[in-house]
């Protein structure tokens, strides 16, 4: 009987083997995806058991922070809030109990509750003292006053506003119309997160895209600064007499290139300079034919063009095509056809002539500090180094200068500080409106600012300096705040 | 040789330490501060087992050390989940604390393991009343289904209720038919391994052998059919079908009595539709997550939360899961103590099976060999089917965990399971001195065709 009972034993160790092997494959195998499966409340629950970090600005003030839910049969103790409403939701993100979390939310996510390895010191502490740990402060980069003049400035018209310090790419500014308020997608209430979710996304006008550095649109004119840069790597001289013809009979096809409303530039020939001032379009589309497309190219890549943006929070990439004919070439040069851009990457194109032709990577995000003040973990913009020489970027920024100060970009004209811009007025659909674009910089004392502004359909597709009435403005008003800032 | 009595006393210090312990994290983590019970949870528990392991050593010395702590270490763990579950539950309205009942019923389980190693001084004399046994389990296993007592709950019929007292008697009835099986086996097992008659591929003893065997597959049958309680009725055919293979030596059996229930099973996925609910949920839980999978979907999100670690006690939401004191206390304790947690308690549980298929090698008569393997495989049984269910490997059936999930008659019907096990093991071990030495296998039946 001894011999049935032994096989019983085995019997029974096979089985008990199955047992054992069932926990693992749903505690370790299996966990990761149902611990994060939506109908599993529990990982939430014990997400929003922990006081989140706040996000703040520069100077500490919060614009989004976790306070404890009012409601006692609540079964989430913290509700996240953004005191500002809308004004920093293209930074911020949202933080979700239905859909997730997006951009700073998302991106910064174990710093905010605590469980970066950065911080793991710190937790350590906590939990043989027992104590527990607060999520981590994320500091912006952002200026308060800039961002609200940003704001104001484009005044409810749809379209974006990114202003950078050039020195470091710190962005100092980012706004966005139409936007949404985050406090709207973060209550504890799904089926009112889901209503209005369901308005958001199905807003023909695209509330929830940070037009700043998700959108793309033709640069228009404003690409002229990086055709002129390309012309000056290439030999040609800021003061060398181009010829500016009223129309450019553009090799190998019929469609002629002309000036906005079929003017002529005033001129037979013009300087590089003069031709930047007046933005006139026949100097530009010849000269971006004679680089030819490669070369163009390869000058909007030093830019930043064709590669993912180096920004912490995603971004669109901005593109120019590398191989392309000669008439496409020729509108290319212009900042038409295929060329696409945010307007994240055209402020980048303004910081980078600013700080001397070195090119930083924006950032927004520059700190998280714990909740004793230590700096637990510091971010700074990518160094892309001297993308275009010295001398270049002095040349472009005197162009800039003259732009300004005589030709279309005259209402970002600043009393007493010296502004250099470029207008743009991008044609995108037959028919409407263009976009109204204006990138440029200006510094006082020991602030720099970089900017680009676009607001979709502000210009005339009659004069081209509409762009520079409707966007430097705008433009204007956000650097003389920051400058003004400095004191 | 007292060096077993020491055993099994560091070990019950060990198991109280771990419960007493346990007690204490989930009123931290509960309160902030050590519970006030505190003392009274450990000196009742301490004072139980204690009681328990002195009654071995006078009456009981070469019992098993393993088998009393393990109880304990399960049983208080056990409790101190159940109450971790009170304290999340008791925001909920009209809702009854089942700590202290629970509590109350290791008191009674542990008298119950006192009182059988008391009153059964030598397990050979439960041999003497086998139809006595018969007839007890048999109507135990009825009862529910009699009008006015019995009562039906979550589809199966398989409890009574007399006066405020409720209960599950199959509990207490698959004991009395395992010592029924185990004597009548014990004696005719020459018989019944004898073949006169062929049927098929399959050589049948003579039909009056044959019959009490036929009997008991049709009770089994009688508890899916009337009580609707797929799982008790896995376990009696289980241990009927193990301990007609142990005894006779022949694959046949196990093969015949396969086929039997796998009929069985057909005609009951055919016959009832909560049966082909349970099968088509376990097939594809997500599909029905928001009504018949929710339960297993919940445990298994509760396991999956607890990952590797655990959360720690009280730490997790177990009470997300519908019943999660009684059949789903084994996701509970998966989402608070781990793989780790979980992978322990099983392994305490297979460490008690073989303890009790070592008594079965050891003991001296054949009836105790089959006595103890027929008690193990119903112990071992219960855990492979709740836990096996709770954890998605076969479809899921209401059982109870065994020493672990409330519910009172489980844990009386454990506690004197477990003391037969240690009675049998006290006689299977050479005394000292006085006691006459175990007898040698009595080998093998040689099959007559």
């Amino acid at each position: 009987m001894n011999r049935q009972i032994r096989r019983v034993a085995v019997v029974v160790l096979v089985a008990f083997l199955a047992l054992l092997a069932a926990p693992l494959y749903w505690q370790v195998l299996a966990a990761d995806r149902l611990a994060n499966d939506s109908r599993n409340t529990r990982v939430l629950i014990k997400e929003y058991s922990i006081e989140r970090g706040p996000i703040v600005l520069a100077d500490q003030t919060p614009v989004a922070e976790s306070r404890r839910s009012r409601d006692r049969s609540d079964p989430l103790e913290f509700v996240r809030v953004y005191p500002n409403g809308p004004r920093y939701g293209m930074v911020t993100g949202f933080y979700s109990l239905v859909f997730g979390r997006t951009l700073a939310e998302q991106e910064f996510n174990s710093f905010l509750l605590g469980r970066a390895p950065e911080q793991f010191g710190q937790n350590v502490t906590d939990l043989l003292t027992a104590r527990e740990t607060p999520g981590g402060t994320l500091v912006l980069t952002l200026d308060k006053a800039t961002q609200e003049v940003a704001e104001s400035a484009l005044g409810g018209r749809k379209g974006a506003v990114v202003a950078l310090d050039p020195r470091t790419g710190a962005v100092l500014a980012m706004t966005t119309f139409p936007r949404y308020d985050p406090n709207q997608l973060s209550s504890h209430n799904p089926e009112a997160i889901r209503r209005n979710w369901d308005r958001l996304i199905n807003d023909e006008d695209g509330p929830l895209l940070n037009r700043a550095a998700g959108a793309l649109y033709p640069p228009g004119s404003t690409f002229k600064v990086v055709t002129a840069a390309a012309a000056l790597e290439n030999g040609v001289t800021m003061d060398q007499e181009l010829p500016s013809p009223t129309v450019y009979d553009v090799p190998q096809t019929s469609a002629d290139i002309r000036n906005f409303g079929g003017s002529s530039c005033g001129a037979p020939t013009l300087t590089l300079a003069e031709a930047l001032e007046i933005s006139c379009n026949t100097t530009f589309a010849a000269l971006g034919v004679e680089l030819g497309s490669e070369k163009l190219a390869d000058e909007a890549e030093k830019f930043g063009f064709n590669k993912p943006s180096p920004y912490q929070l995603p971004a669109a990439t901005s593109v120019i095509p590398r191989d392309q004919d000669v008439p496409a070439t020729a509108q290319s040069a212009i900042g038409q056809r295929d060329v696409r851009v945010s307007p994240l990457q055209m402020a980048t194109v303004a910081a980078t002539i600013a700080n001397g032709g070195r090119r930083m990577g924006p950032f927004v995000a520059r700190q998280v500090v714990s909740d004793r003040g230590q700096v637990v973990k510091r971010f700074e913009g990518e160094d892309f180094g001297e993308v275009i020489p010295e001398d270049v970027a002095a040349n472009l920024r005197q162009m800039m200068l003259g732009v300004v100060e005589n030709g279309t970009g005259q209402a970002a004209q600043i009393p007493n500080v010296e502004v250099a811009g470029k207008t743009g007025t991008a044609q995108h659909a037959r028919g409407r409106n263009p976009h109204a674009w204006f990138i440029g910089f200006a510094g006082s004392g020991d602030r720099q600012i970089a900017v680009a502004v676009v607001v979709e359909e502000g210009g005339d597709a009659g004069s081209e300096a509409t762009g520079g009435r409707t966007a430097a403005p705008i433009a204007q008003q956000v650097m003389s705040t920051y400058l003004r800032g400095g004191g | 040789m007292e060096s077993r009595r020491n055993v099994e006393l560091s070990l019950l210090l060990l198991a109280l330490i771990l419960s007493v312990g346990a007690y204490v994290i989930v009123g931290l983590a509960a309160d902030n501060e050590v519970p006030s019970g505190s003392a009274g949870y450990g000196a009742t528990l301490a004072g139980l087992f204690l009681g328990a392991h002195l009654v071995l050593r006078w009456r009981a010395p070469q019992a098993d050390p393993i088998l009393l702590p393990g109880a304990a270490l399960l049983n208080g763990l056990g409790l101190v989940m159940v109450r971790r579950l009170d304290y999340a539950e008791a925001a909920k309205e009209n809702y009854r604390p089942e700590a202290p009942a629970q509590a109350l019923w290791t008191v009674l389980g542990v008298a119950v393991f006192v009182a059988v190693i008391l009153v059964i001084r030598d397990h050979r004399i439960l041999d003497r009343y086998r139809y006595t046994w018969l007839l007890v389990g048999v109507v135990l296993l009825m009862l529910p289904v009699l009008p006015v007592l019995g009562r039906e709950i979550n589809g199966a019929r398989l409890w009574i209720r007399i006066g405020p007292f409720s209960g599950q008697p199959a509990e207490a009835a698959k004991i009395a038919l395992v010592v029924f099986l185990a004597a009548y086996l014990a004696e005719r097992k020459e018989l019944l391994a004898t073949a006169t008659y062929r049927v098929g591929p399959f050589l049948l003893p003579e039909i009056k052998y044959f019959m009490p065997l036929l009997l008991a597959w049709a009770a089994s049958l009688f508890v899916l059919f009337f009580e609707k309680d797929l799982g008790s009725s896995l376990l009696f055919f289980g241990v009927f079908v193990v301990l007609l293979y142990v005894a006779t030596g022949r694959f046949s059996y196990v093969a015949a009595g396969l086929g039997l229930f796998i009929t069985g099973a057909v005609i009951a996925y055919n016959l009832f539709g909560h049966v082909q609910t349970r099968v088509a949920t376990w097939l594809d839980v997500w599909k029905y997550y928001d009504d018949r999978g929710f339960q297993l979907a919940q445990g298994l999100f509760a396991m999956a939360t607890g990952g590797i670690l655990g959360q720690g006690w009280n730490q997790g939401r177990p009470d997300f899961i519908p019943f999660a004191s009684t059949d789903f206390i084994f996701a509970a304790f998966g989402e608070e103590l781990g793989l780790l947690g979980v992978t322990a308690m099983l392994l305490v549980y297979l460490l008690m099976a073989f303890r009790g298929l070592r008594i079965a090698l050891a003991a001296p008569d054949d009836f105790g060999k089959l006595l103890a393997v027929g008690l193990v495989t119903s112990f071992a049984l219960q855990v492979f089917v709740i836990v096996g269910g709770v954890t998605r490997l076969i479809p899921l059936t209401g059982i109870t965990l065994p020493f672990v999930s409330f519910g009172g008659s489980s844990l009386l019907a454990n506690y004197a399971l477990i003391a037969l096990l240690c009675r049998i093991s006290d006689e299977a071990t050479p005394a000292p001195a006085g006691r006459p030495a175990a007898s040698a296998d009595t080998g093998e039946v040689t099959v007559v065709r």
